[in-house]
């Protein structure tokens, strides 16, 4: 057997002493606050070890290893001694914010800490070279730092940043020290050895599901079947004695758990516990009540107007053709791997909650609220999550559940875990939304004018209502607002009628440019076929005033050859910005008996600056197969007021044997067009569901509407 | 034998009462209670529970609308699944809670058995041909008898939505019994 | 009471025999690398091998796994004496999230004890009962060639 050695770094998620003691079998505990730390954000041990502090959440987009790396740059560390660990969100509290934003959301994590983090970087190196200057008696500027050294070279003399850094943490900490020129990066844009890789390959316990602590009880959780609905009653003496029973628990209104000693006892005595429920909220809800519901909202004369180009309203009505269209797009999950799952402890003095969570201030500041406590006495330890897509973030009923359990049973840690069940029938739903859009031409063929109207559930009247602008919720028409509508159109208007249900919706990767970005980019389609123009030409007609957009539109398309598929196959293509990313994708697909195969994708990206190459790959790889799982099978159906999904045999994802080839081509702009950088996380998303329907068209002739995909005959 | 006359009775009860003209000759009495055995048990062989791992492609099928069995899972060379992912990495040798099912030996009847595509006379044909069918007729008999898998039939379990597998329609004793009773009247198929 | 052999130590198990093997790897033996995603084989978080056979822990019970070999993701290699596939994984950087990955390691080492040179139609043959939510499985089917090259 020959194999290489792995490189192995130390991991470390952020795990405290607490009382109760240390986890069993996890990482050594983070760096103490005042032992070796530089600046809150870089610790230096004797040793040369660099620990950095990350203050966003691991989901698996890499930011483990990302976000160290726009520290490291600037601080000129050697790499293989970095290590990351957790900012401490309780500290960020108490220590005035100095680790800033902790929400994990939107792909923000590189785009909205990268120049922070480099500054900080910056300030740590500053601070090494100031006390080895002092030291030998030189000026700093005098001074270098490179590879974990601080030198001077007139005098020959260095000193490594270990022997540096507890004296260089009592200097004063510099302000707006120059950054480096992108020209100049030697660890940014390079595809470094990731930090966050081995504990994954050697199954470390790294997850909130892996938590393990001295007396910790199990619970498992049963939901209201109908979301939002209310416990009436349940039989406590029913289930009390079954094995490992410790404690039969209300959980806010609409949830019952049982505390046992381990999940399994915990699990058998909930299902089998009886439950008397009111489900009223959601009587005679189902997908069909919801369409007309949202049906009426596209036709709602009273509907917000998010972007105004012209008076559409004469363009259409001087036309000579219309196309005048309906899209649905459908609720999906989120469907982590690693189900819903959090570990409390509650005691009067405080709460520890060790959580999956990506937003770590969102859960300290739910759980302040819910328990009336100071936010100060809330402990988040977080860990990495087993995927997040957005259900781990505003959506804290996770979090508020497990204390709300761990509350019934104080001063003892309670790990609750749902059942795959649970989870897939109480998400936050990527919404159903509704699209209407009509076309105009004249007599010729020429586009005269372009309308949309939207109809569905609010995200932020779901999580956030603070986000509504007068009732609106302008994120209904995220990829057709003037910031974000690519084309230029003579005749356009976006309109939104937002219509909710008792069916709680949520972020999903993507959010709004998931649905969004199909209803535009399949309907330029049908505007292309009435043009008869070929539906690459016609976007590099509309984008030939934006540079940025046609460079990746054209490097997509020279990757897929575009126009010259192989014998059988055909192709579709779709361009998406998502995140000041821009995203374009080019399907190669075959139809056969109605069977459909996604041979390849071919996709090219430009988040204007890149961190990490292969870990931005990756990110668009992700984004590609969620986008095409989603296309193809994904559905979140309601019948009666509850959701009918309950596990993978009915809600389907892709499997190893259905994977295309998929190619990406990074193109980033470098500051080109602006200085903006973008997030990779979500943007290759968006453009796969409408390359795919785009190149279902030519092989089947049928314009696919609704998704997804499984409800359509395919045959010719 | 579990339930002997019981059963056969009414069956040759039935092959008495075909009117005979005078042109017409009297089929051979143990012909017609091998036929009209074939023609009442042929109703289980039908059955998706049967059918779903007698198929005449290289997967199984699963459910009553006999869609191809999820994750790709493949015949495999000798009908047990592929080399690495076979019938018992997830089948059991009993129902399991969570819907999937099991039985001890879990896996796909061999292709010379399979019955999916054919109509009942090609059915017959496939369990009479020593070449395909593999079993003598003293072994049909055991099989849809006392085969553990094929029982199983009867003792499906609830599905992954909980709701009980539809059993085939009629016992496992009244099965077994026709079974006996077509091959002891000569195996007869109909034409 | 009854004996487990997990990753080649004897562990006397006090569970009902219902039990699915899942719950005795993780809450009773401490062994987390084992992950649950959705108790009934559909997505293989949960795989090891029993005998050298991929098996879906969650679905087996004690009573099926008597007197069998179990071997789990703790004991297939360490960060000193990686496996092959382990090896592979972290060469290609395949893991995201990271969740469904000691169950993709596991069944991909199923199939390589079986098939130490796999086609990709043998990949797709062993690998499409384990989903990754990540979209991982470009990775997971270079690192199982590159395995091979190290076996």
């Amino acid at each position: 057997m020959n194999t290489p050695a792995p490189t192995r770094r130390q991991f470390l998620f952020g795990i405290s002493a607490v009382a109760g003691g240390l986890l069993v079998g996890l990482p050594e505990s983070r760096a103490q606050t005042g032992h070796g730390e530089v600046t809150a954000w870089v610790v230096i041990t004797p040793d040369d070890t660099v620990t950095i502090r990350v203050a966003r959440s691991d989901m698996g987009q890499g930011i483990f290893t990302a976000l160290p790396m726009l520290v490291a740059e600037e601080l000129e560390c050697d790499w293989a001694k970095v290590r990351a660990e957790y900012a401490d969100t309780n500290e960020n509290l108490t220590r005035d914010k100095p680790w800033g934003d902790m929400v994990t959301s939107t792909s923000i994590s590189v785009r909205a800490s990268q120049e922070y983090l480099r500054q900080a970087g910056a300030q740590a190196r500053e601070m090494l070279i100031a006390e080895a200057a002092a030291r030998w008696n030189v000026t700093p500027v005098s001074c270098r730092a490179r590879g974990g050294i601080v030198s001077h070279a007139a005098s020959g003399r260095a000193l490594r940043f270990g022997a540096l850094a507890a004296a260089a943490a009592r200097r004063p900490i510099p302000e707006n020290v120059p950054l480096k020129a992108p020209s100049d990066w030697r660890l940014i844009g390079t595809s470094a050895a990731r930090i966050e890789a081995a504990p994954k390959v050697f199954a470390e316990p790294i997850f909130a599901t892996d938590v393990d602590l001295p007396g910790m009880l199990h619970a498992a959780v049963k939901n209201c079947p109908t979301i939002g609905g209310s416990v009436v009653a349940f039989d406590h003496a029913a289930v009390a004695g079954l094995p490992g029973v410790r404690h039969v628990v209300q959980v806010g209104k609409d949830a019952v758990a049982v505390v046992a000693d381990s999940w399994r006892q915990a699990n058998a005595a909930v299902e089998a516990l009886p439950v008397t429920w009111d489900e009223s909220i959601g009587t005679g809800v189902s997908n069909a009540t919801l369409r007309t519901l949202f049906r009426e909202g596209l036709a709602d004369p009273a509907a917000a107007i998010g972007h105004r180009i012209d008076d559409v309203g004469a363009s259409l009505g001087g036309a000579a053709q219309i196309i005048d269209v309906e899209y649905e797009a459908p609720f999906l999950a989120h469907a982590t791997m690693e189900p819903q799952v959090c570990t409390a402890k509650v005691t009067a003095e405080r709460i520890d909650l060790w959580a999956p969570t990506q937003n770590g201030e969102g859960t300290t500041n739910t759980i302040a609220r819910v328990m009336q406590r100071d936010a100060a006495q809330i402990f988040v330890h977080k860990l990495q999550l087993g995927g997040g897509f957005g259900r781990r973030g505003l959506a804290q009923d996770w979090a508020r559940q497990s204390v709300q359990i761990a509350a019934q049973v104080p001063g003892v840690p309670v790990r609750m875990l749902w059942s795959r069940e649970e989870d897939f029938t109480h998400d936050y739903y990527r919404p159903m939304v509704l699209a209407r859009q009509t076309a105009g031409f004249d007599a010729q063929g020429r586009l005269l004018g372009w309308k949309v109207r939207i109809s569905g559930s609010s995200i932020a009247a779901s999580l956030a209502p603070f986000w509504l602008k007068e009732g609106v919720d302008n994120a209904l028409m995220d990829g057709f607002v003037e910031e974000d509508m690519p084309y230029a159109v003579a005749s356009f208007e976006v309109g939104v009628a937002r219509r909710d249900s008792h069916i709680p919706v949520g972020f999903w990767r993507g959010v709004n440019l998931s649905q969004n970005g199909w209803f535009r980019e399949a309907f330029l389609d049908e505007i292309a076929a009435m043009r008869k123009i070929d539906p690459y030409l016609l976007r590099r007609e509309l984008l030939s005033e934006n540079p940025r957009a046609l460079a990746t539109l054209d490097a997509a398309a020279k990757l897929a050859g575009w126009g010259k598929p192989p014998a059988g196959r055909h192709q579709g293509i779709a361009i998406v910005e998502g995140d000041n990313a821009w995203c374009a994708q080019i399907a190669e697909i075959s139809v056969t008996d109605g069977r459909l195969k996604v041979h390849r994708i071919s996709c090219a990206v430009d988040p204007n600056f890149v961190v990490h190459p292969d870990i931005t790959v990756q990110q668009i790889e992700g984004g590609i197969v969620q986008g095409l799982a989603a296309a193809l099978y994904g559905e979140v159906t309601v019948e009666d007021g509850r959701v009918q999904q309950t596990n993978f045999h009915n809600y389907r994802y892709l499997r190893m044997e259905e994977m295309p080839v998929i190619d990406v081509a990074l193109v980033p702009s470098l500051g080109r067009y602006g200085d903006r950088w973008g997030g990779v996380g979500e943007t290759g998303l968006p453009p796969l569901a409408p390359a795919l329907t785009n190149a279902i068209h030519p092989a089947t002739g049928k314009r696919l509407r609704s998704l997804p995909i499984s409800n359509h005959d395919l045959r010719v | 034998m579990r339930f002997p006359s019981l059963i056969l009775a009414p069956i040759l009860a039935a092959a008495t009462t075909i009117a005979v003209t005078a042109e017409e000759v009297t089929l051979p009495q143990d012909e017609v209670a091998s036929l009209a055995a074939f023609d009442r048990l042929v109703a289980v062989i039908e059955h998706p529970r049967c059918m779903n791992c007698h198929t005449s492609t290289d997967f199984p099928r699963q459910g009553n609308a006999r869609l191809r069995h999820n994750m790709g899972v493949a015949r495999g060379p000798e009908n047990h699944g592929t080399p690495a992912l076979q019938c018992a990495t997830c089948h059991q040798d009993n129902n399991a809670p969570s819907g999937v099912p099991g039985n001890a030996n879990w896996h796909l009847a061999p292709l010379s058995m399979a019955w999916e595509g054919l109509d009942r006379r090609g059915i017959c044909r496939q369990l009479t041909d020593p070449a395909r069918s593999t079993m003598t007729p003293e072994q049909l008999v055991e099989h849809m008898n006392n085969d553990p898998l094929v029982l199983w039939a009867w003792n499906p379990g609830n599905d992954l939505n909980g709701l009980p597998r539809e059993k085939p329609p009629m016992s496992a004793g009244e099965f077994g019994e026709l079974v006996r009773v077509w091959v002891a009247n000569g195996a007869q198929c109909p034409d | 009471m009854p004996v487990l052999k997990v990753n080649g130590s004897p562990h006397e198990i006090d569970l009902p025999d219902d039990t699915p093997l899942l719950w005795a790897l993780r809450d009773t033996l401490g062994l987390l690398g084992t992950r649950y995603g959705c108790g009934a084989a559909l997505c293989g978080c949960c795989t090891v091998h029993a005998d050298g056979k991929a098996l879906r822990s969650c679905v087996a019970t004690l009573a099926d796994v008597a007197g069998a070999e179990i071997l789990t993701i703790e004991g297939l290699g360490t960060a000193a004496t990686p496996h092959p596939v382990q090896a592979a994984w972290l060469e290609i950087d395949v893991a995201q999230c990271g969740y469904c990955q000691s169950g993709q390691m596991m069944q991909a080492a199923a199939l390589l004890r079986e098939i130490p040179k796999p086609s990709d139609a043998d990949i797709d043959a062993a690998m499409s009962g384990n989903l990754c939510r990540c979209g991982t499985y470009s990775r997971v089917r270079a690192a199982i060639h590159r395995a091979a090259e190290f076996i």
